[in-house]
């Protein structure tokens, strides 16, 4: 029993009327952990009740203070019938259980019914003590730190990238339960919403679990999502990256923290050659598996991608076919994976595994599919023991250690982050996707069956087989997508997400990532006991053969790439050999290096690296599609669903391409993919921010091509066509500044570029019509260079043919021109950081949109219906810039869109994103690098100047009893001087008073730490700051409620992260039985995303935030049903809260008076 | 086809100054959205109708859900389910309770009953208000109304600590409730050309000097009742003209101070006994509620009229005034000095202010 957890109700306040006659409120709160109840009294006839209850305790084990909520029910008392449900708080107090993140929880929460919504707020104060020493607490998974946050937390330092974590938990929907028919819609929402919160609370232990199995003791990235999948269940899945994080302390110096690959002088002695026949040697050996890779892949375009082209050659002319062709084939270059998953094995095959279901047999598919996992297969046949198999999979690794490499024992070698320390991320191949149609209905029928209805909430009976299945469906889908990384040449996966898409009992579950190949660093060093580990992780890339070799090799590869690829530009040379490509693309040499490699075109689904080199701004790009569908049941429904799918990715990717030529950009970051099915319709959606990047070639422009060049008119139309989007490509290159950057990179190292090349490419790249002679040029120019065929195709490149002789191709000039562009002022993009855009300033507005749109005419059109999707998204982002335009010159950030079909003729499109303004004069490159130096440096100080006092309480350090009483005195002295102070007069001279106490725990904490370390001289003013900061929070809006800033972003410019409070994970549901009377769906929609928004706040502020950062929204499920008047909507958000100290105020932060320390004295003891 | 649904959400509530304007005033989503078009947002920001409409509906919805807090400002400071920041919040606060001067005249000094809601439709006809901006400002007079009536402290401050109003807002909320409690008649013909502002000085100074509050600032009501005692002894002014020679004397004090120093001195000293007449009568009628209620169209009738139709310029009926209250100190039968100068102290500034030339 190792934690007693006590919990306090303070005070109530605007309760709602609970009693007509008096107009009042008789109301009692009951506190409730795990099985054990306490009550307050009853405070009668008061609407602002002051219980100042005991401290009630409860008395838990470790596991139940992981998974369970602490419960508070508010009830309005009554003599002679049941007593009334108020509302309820459910308090996660998961935060408090790591010793860095909060140590007390206090403040105003409000209650929540899920009937009413908010009615009225309750003071409560929650702590844990852990009687248990640290070491034994540390046995549990309690101490593992989680952050939603997709890099590495601002004020950590990464010692050690562990890798890929990922559990499931499946029980019943408590909605489709047979007691659900007989009781209240309120007693159904509480038990769905206690329970997803308690399998989250599970979820996240068990991950916790395994990655201090891995020896880690964070989870970064963490990602949680359920499936509702109605009548066969809910499914919570989880994944993340596991890590072992430091707090940076002052003995590190920044960059050799945060830089430490590329700082190392050492081994910049070592030059390409010595790389490159390295990786000529680790080709050879792969030779086999790239060939049995791209010979799935064009298997898999037999199914798909090819069906349209050789439809589409027939009308072709033979000039054009070529690079059409070529082009279609690039734009999967950067996904080529991704199609023959999804696309899939036929579909007969197929529709066999939805209902056979044995895992073995879509294993044996897969395997005999994927040759790639030769080393893999023996690892499938455990595999398919499920979750618990897995989750004692590390534990027989660990018995096989000697015989398997490092990424097996791993199994994933994906990482959930989508940025990352400089020097980690090596190259990147381009975006490996998959996805897998499902049918849910017959999962358990062979386990469960008949008895499954009976066993309300025991979800242990089935968890060991249920999870099972989906187990083996996601494993099935990783393997697939690490197959395709390895394909790529790439031994990891970043920027890895998964997600799904139900409809009926049809699912569709996608994993996308980025191919990658990452330097070993982060994988073994700092590992202080694992020597066998570092010498495994060093072989990632290979996964048979000679593996120490290969080993040595790979790193040697790797570290040759790293010290000599400059940090701008070494992530887009290519990971893959260039003879033997996976699939055809055409390769230039570096335009910043001049030395290696890169393609063409690169997507991603990471942010964009901070060091790289981009030339002009961003902007957000998006492809949308909208797919009819017949109605289908079952298997049925399935086959056509998978059937459509690689249509719709494959034009998902062409849109996106003629999309990003039209902005004179070549690369893509932050990919995301949505399909969504509806019973219908399929609708598509990607979103990714283009930039252009230095280092790779020009993008061509694009030339339209008619089928008849013999008819006049027809060819004036063409010519219109083409002006049209010559002009549009001549615009968006002002307007993102993307000039070609071959004017500078050019005169310093004028080497092996001749100026013809420049001529070609200043010319050919605006207007695609001069082929002819850049060809010439090329060839000319290229002749110095030794593969000529690579530079033969290349000179086709600026010519981008879209033919409009096919209808497809009409709709896709037109949506190319319907675009509307972002009125100026404004920047959009789905990724952390716009590039251009540095000096931002600290002004932040976090919004979500969500729109329902019906179609009545049932019979549309695919045309129609894309249109109607496409407007449908354009007039949603065009609201956004509307309201948003007192924020000018502002950049919408992590634009991040999720749409649904969530009935027949609806589509639904919520949109998360931050709208942050930034100062005008923009200060270049030497501007934005001084910026990120000085930022780096200055969290890198901060934190330890504000670490180091926190900590001395919890190493009970040697100084004397002062600084260690004195800060947990603080700690005790927050959150009193908080709880009142929320709407008291008083609150100001409580407040200063307790500042004041602060300052002078500060000071004691100097004064001790002096002895220790010298170098925490200024250490000092950063408690005082971080007091500071939170006096100005309280003391706005006259001093009543704390400002919780919302960000989906991992940061907050202008501002430093001082300290990570723990992870919000919440999960509401909201139902209305008077729709029309709460306002109509916006309404009610509306006050229900507001509650949620306040729910978030209050719940940082009460751990002693201030911000969430890497905020989302990850399920908005909305129903209604207007004939009954009735409404009911799910909503899942997630972020981290923290605590952010303004930069002006660090700095500003002047000597504290001594003189605060008398008065303060008298009061530290008064509390 | 058609948009079901059309939500947007700040984590920091955005309100447009312009839009909640027209909010408060009552417009429909559709005649707003016809403004603000007008109003020229389009051009300046590219947007079109369709995007004008759904921030309208959005912003309104909001509004509309703020209302439940802006009928209690100390409650929108500490609610959790908006965050507005602290200028924001005083902007919304003090815009709602704002009022349009032709509306408030209209109720001014009526009884804040359901009677006289029901009547709103005439107002809103009259004034060319909507009914929906007339509903939310009575309903803000009988709210400060009712939270004032049982508080004990100074009125203004009152009004300002409950209700978060800046504190020109305040006194005006001050005279609102003043007039209504003592239900001065404002509306008659005679009346007209006064403004709202005219009246709320007006308020201020009977506030002020005539008040229980004046005296003592502890009992309940004490800005809102005048001071019955004060009331009695104001009858004991009558003496002024009910005593021949006291009359006269005042008479000729007040006409040597003035000589040579007007242009209507000849009208003046013509009108003076019923001009004081006029005064005095008024004060010694104050203890009926009927003539407080009649105390301003007394005050136009008794002495603005005749001021006026012989042409007195203000600054004549300020030296009058002010000869005609010092001239009564200096009579030494006169014995009632402190309450004289409480009354006429209040007449004359309002007197003055209700004077437009």
């Amino acid at each position: 029993m190792p934690g007693k957890l006590k919990a306090k109700i303070v005070a109530g306040r605007h309760l709602p009327v609970m009693d007509r006659a008096s107009d009042l409120t008789d109301a009692f709160v009951e506190v409730k952990f795990g099985n054990t109840t306490f009550k307050t009294d009853v405070y009668p006839k008061s609407l602002n009740p002051q219980w100042n209850s005991e401290w009630f305790k409860f008395e838990v084990d470790d596991e139940d203070l992981q998974d369970e909520p602490l419960q508070i029910t508010v009830l309005d008392h009554d003599t002679y019938s049941a007593n009334d449900a108020i509302g309820k708080v459910y308090i996660d107090i998961d935060p408090l259980l790591s010793s860095e993140a909060a140590t007390v929880i206090s403040g105003w929460f409000p209650i929540y019914d899920t009937i009413h919504g908010i009615r009225g707020e309750i003071n409560v104060l929650v702590k844990v003590d852990l009687f248990n020493d640290l070491n034994r607490f540390r046995q549990s998974s309690c101490g593992v730190k989680f952050f939603c946050t997709t890099s590495i937390p601002r004020c950590y330092r990464a010692v050690m990238v562990h890798g890929f974590v990922e559990e499931l938990v499946v029980n019943e929907d408590p909605e489709y339960q047979w007691i659900d028919r007989i009781r209240t819609p309120r007693a159904s929402n509480e038990a769905r919403q206690r329970l997803i919160s308690l399998m989250s609370g599970e979820l996240q232990r068990k991950i916790g679990l395994k990655v201090l199995e891995m020896g880690g003791n964070a989870v970064v990235g963490y990602l949680q999502c359920f499936d509702l999948e109605g009548e066969s269940g809910l499914v919570v899945r989880a994944i993340g990256t596991a890590c072992t994080l430091d707090k940076i302390s002052n003995t590190y110096a920044p960059a050799s923290a945060i830089n430490p690959c590329n700082s190392s002088p050492s081994k910049d002695t070592k030059d390409s050659p010595q790389a490159v026949p390295s990786a000529l040697g680790c080709r050879s050996t792969h030779s086999s598996p790239v060939h049995s890779a791209s010979s799935r892949l064009s298997q898999g375009f037999s199914v798909s991608v090819p069906t349209l082209l050789f439809a589409g050659m027939k009308h072709r002319h033979r000039s054009s076919e070529g690079p059409r062709a070529r082009q279609c084939r690039a734009g999967f270059g950067e996904e080529a994976p991704g199609v023959p998953l999804s696309s899939g094995p036929p579909t007969p095959l197929r529709a066999q595994t939805f209902s056979s279901f044995s895992p073995s047999k879509s294993y044996s598919r897969q395997s005999s599919s994927s040759d790639t996992e030769l080393s893999l297969t023996p690892k499938t046949g455990m595999g398919s023991g499920g979750s618990a198999g897995k989750e004692a999979g590390p534990l027989k690794a660990l018995l096989r250690q000697q015989t398997q490499s490092a990424l097996e024992q791993r199994e994933f070698p994906f990482f959930t982050l989508t940025s990352f320390p400089a020097g980690f991320l090596l190259h990147v191949g381009g975006v490996v996707s998959a996805r897998s149609v499902k049918l849910l209905d017959r999962i358990h029928n062979p386990a469960l069956g008949n008895t499954r209805s009976y066993k309300l909430l025991d979800w242990n009976s089935f968890t060991a087989d249920e999870p099972e299945t989906r187990d083996a469906w996601w494993e099935e889908i990783r393997q697939e997508i690490k197959s395709h990384a390895k394909a790529l040449g790439c031994h990891a996966v970043v920027g890895y997400s998964e997600s799904t898409s139900i409809c009926e009992e049809v699912c569709i579950l996608s994993a996308s990532g980025t191919a990658a190949v990452l330097s070993s660093r982060f994988m073994q060093d700092g590992a202080l006991d694992m020597d066998h580990r570092l010498s495994r992780q060093q072989a990632p890339v290979f996964t048979s053969g000679t593996e120490k070799g290969e080993g040595d090799m790979g790193s040697s590869a790797s570290l040759g790439f790293e010290d000599l690829a400059p940090p701008g530009c070494g992530f887009c040379h290519i990971p893959y050999d260039e003879l033997n490509m996976p699939f055809p693309a055409q390769l230039t040499y570096c335009h910043c290096c001049r030395r290696f490699k890169v393609p063409d075109v690169l997507f991603t689904t990471i942010d964009l690296p901070t060091e790289a080199n981009v030339t002009g701004k961003g902007c957000l790009i998006q492809a949308r599609l909208c797919r009819t569908k017949k109605k289908a049941q079952g298997e049925g429904n399935a086959t056509a669903i998978s059937n459509l799918l690689p249509f719709l990715e494959y034009e998902l990717h062409t849109q996106l391409m003629n999309k990003l030529k039209l902005r004179s950009m070549n690369a893509l970051f932050g990919l995301r993919i949505q399909i969504s099915i509806g019973e219908n319709m399929l609708l598509g959606l990607a979103s990714a921010t283009g930039v252009y990047l230095t280092p790779l070639p020009s993008p061509g422009g694009i030339q339209i091509a008619g089928k008849t060049p013999s008819d006049i008119t027809y060819e004036q139309h063409i010519s219109n066509m083409q002006k049209k989007i010559n002009d549009t490509i001549a615009k968006n290159k002002e307007l993102y500044e993307v000039n070609p950057p071959k004017l500078f990179t050019l005169d310093p190292e004028a080497f092996r570029c001749i100026n013809t090349e420049l001529v070609e490419e200043v010319i050919g790249s605006p207007i695609p019509e001069p082929r002819q002679r850049s060809r010439l040029f090329r060839s000319h120019s290229e002749s110095s260079d030794e593969v000529s065929e690579l530079d033969l195709s290349h000179g086709k490149k600026d010519a981008f043919v879209l033919e409009i002789d096919d209808t497809d191709a009409v709709e896709d000039i037109h949506s190319l021109l319907t675009d509307a562009p972002t009125p100026p002022g404004f920047y959009s993009c789905n990724t952390e950081i716009m590039p251009g855009i540095y000096n931002w300033t600290s002004a932040l507005q976090m919004f979500t949109s969500v729109r329902v749109f019906r179609l009545s005419n049932v019979n549309l059109t695919n045309q129609g219906l894309n249109k109607v999707f496409n407007d449908l998204c354009e007039n949603l982002l065009k609201s956004l810039y509307f309201k948003l335009r007192s924020m000018v010159p502002c950049c919408l950030c992590h634009l991040n869109f999720t749409v649904a079909v969530p009935e027949d003729e609806l589509i639904q499109v919520a949109v998360t994103a931050v709208a942050m303004s930034f100062d005008k004069e923009q200060t270049l490159e030497n501007g934005r690098q001084s910026c990120d130096k000085t930022l780096m440096k200055a969290i890198t100080e901060n934190e330890e100047q504000l670490q180091f006092p926190l900590e001395l309480t919890a190493e009970s350090s040697s100084n004397p009893l002062s600084s260690a009483k004195g800060l947990s005195e603080v700690s005790g002295a927050l959150p009193s001087a908080r709880a009142p102070s929320v709407d008291y007069s008083s609150f100001t001279d409580r407040c200063s008073s307790w500042i004041e106490q602060l300052r002078l725990k500060a000071h004691t904490i100097r004064r001790g730490s002096i002895k220790t370390m010298s170098s925490l001289e200024k250490a000092s003013p950063l408690p005082e700051g971080r007091s500071r900061s939170l006096r100005s929070n309280r003391s706005y809006a006259g001093g009543s409620v704390a400002v919780v800033k919302m960000t989906p972003l991992s940061f907050i410019p202008g501002t430093k992260i001082i300290k990570y409070l723990g992870i919000i994970n919440m999960f509401f549901i909201r139902e209305t039985t008077s729709l029309r009377e709460e306002g109509g769906v916006s309404g009610f929609l509306h006050s229900f995303i507001a509650e949620v928004f306040a729910m978030v706040r209050a719940h940082v502020a009460a751990l002693g935030g201030n911000a969430v950062v890497s905020y989302s929204m990850k399920e908005c499920v909305f129903m209604e049903n207007p004939n009954k008047n009735q409404a009911q909507c799910l909503i899942n958000v997630s972020g981290d809260a923290v605590i952010f100290v303004r930069e002006s105020e660090l700095e500003a932060t002047p000597p504290q008076p001594q003189s605060a320390s008398t008065q303060t004295s008298s009061s530290g003891e008064g509390t | 086809m058609s948009v079901e649904l059309d939500v947007f959400v700040g984590n920091t509530t955005i309100m447009d100054k312009e839009v909640y304007q027209l909010w408060l005033n009552g417009y429909t989503v559709n005649d707003a959205v016809k403004v603000r078009i007008e109003g020229g947002v389009m051009e300046e920001c590219e947007a079109s109708a369709e995007v004008l409409l759904s921030d309208t509906m959005d912003q309104f919805r909001t509004f509309q859900m703020c209302e439940r807090l802006l009928q209690n400002p100390a409650k929108l400071a500490n609610q959790l389910l908006f965050q507005i920041p602290p200028d924001r919040q005083a902007m919304l606060i003090e815009r709602y309770y704002a009022f349009d001067d032709a509306f408030v005249r209209e109720v001014l000094g009526k009884k804040l009953s359901k009677g006289t809601k029901k009547d709103l439709d005439d107002v809103s006809a009259k004034t060319g208000i909507t009914l929906k901006s007339c509903r939310r400002q009575f309903d803000n007079f009988k709210r400060v109304f009712k939270v004032v009536e049982e508080l004990k402290g100074p009125l203004v401050e009152n009004i300002k600590q409950h209700f978060l109003l800046p504190d020109q807002l305040a006194r005006d909320y001050a005279a609102i409730v003043f007039f209504a409690n003592n239900r001065f008649e404002t509306g008659k013909k005679k009346l007209q050309y006064l403004t709202f502002q005219d009246f709320a000085f007006c308020a201020g100074q009977l506030i002020n000097y005539w008040t229980v509050g004046a005296v003592d600032n502890m009992v309940e009501d004490m800005d809102v009742d005048l001071d019955k005692e004060f009331l009695q002894d104001l009858k004991d002014l009558k003496i002024l003209i009910t005593d021949k020679d006291l009359l006269d004397q005042h008479k000729s004090l007040v006409c040597v101070a003035l000589r040579g120093k007007t242009k209507v001195f000849n009208e003046m000293e013509a009108n003076f006994k019923n001009l004081s007449r006029g005064l005095v009568n008024i004060a010694a009628k104050l203890t009926n509620t009927k003539d407080v209620r009649d105390f301003f169209i007394d005050l136009v009738e008794k002495f603005i009229e005749p001021c006026k139709s012989d042409k007195w310029t203000s600054t004549d009926v300020n030296l009058y005034l002010t000869h005609y209250t010092n001239s009564a100190h200096i009579l030494d039968t006169f014995k009632h000095q402190t309450v004289w100068t409480r009354y006429m102290g209040v007449i004359k500034s309002c007197i003055l202010r209700m004077y437009h030339e």
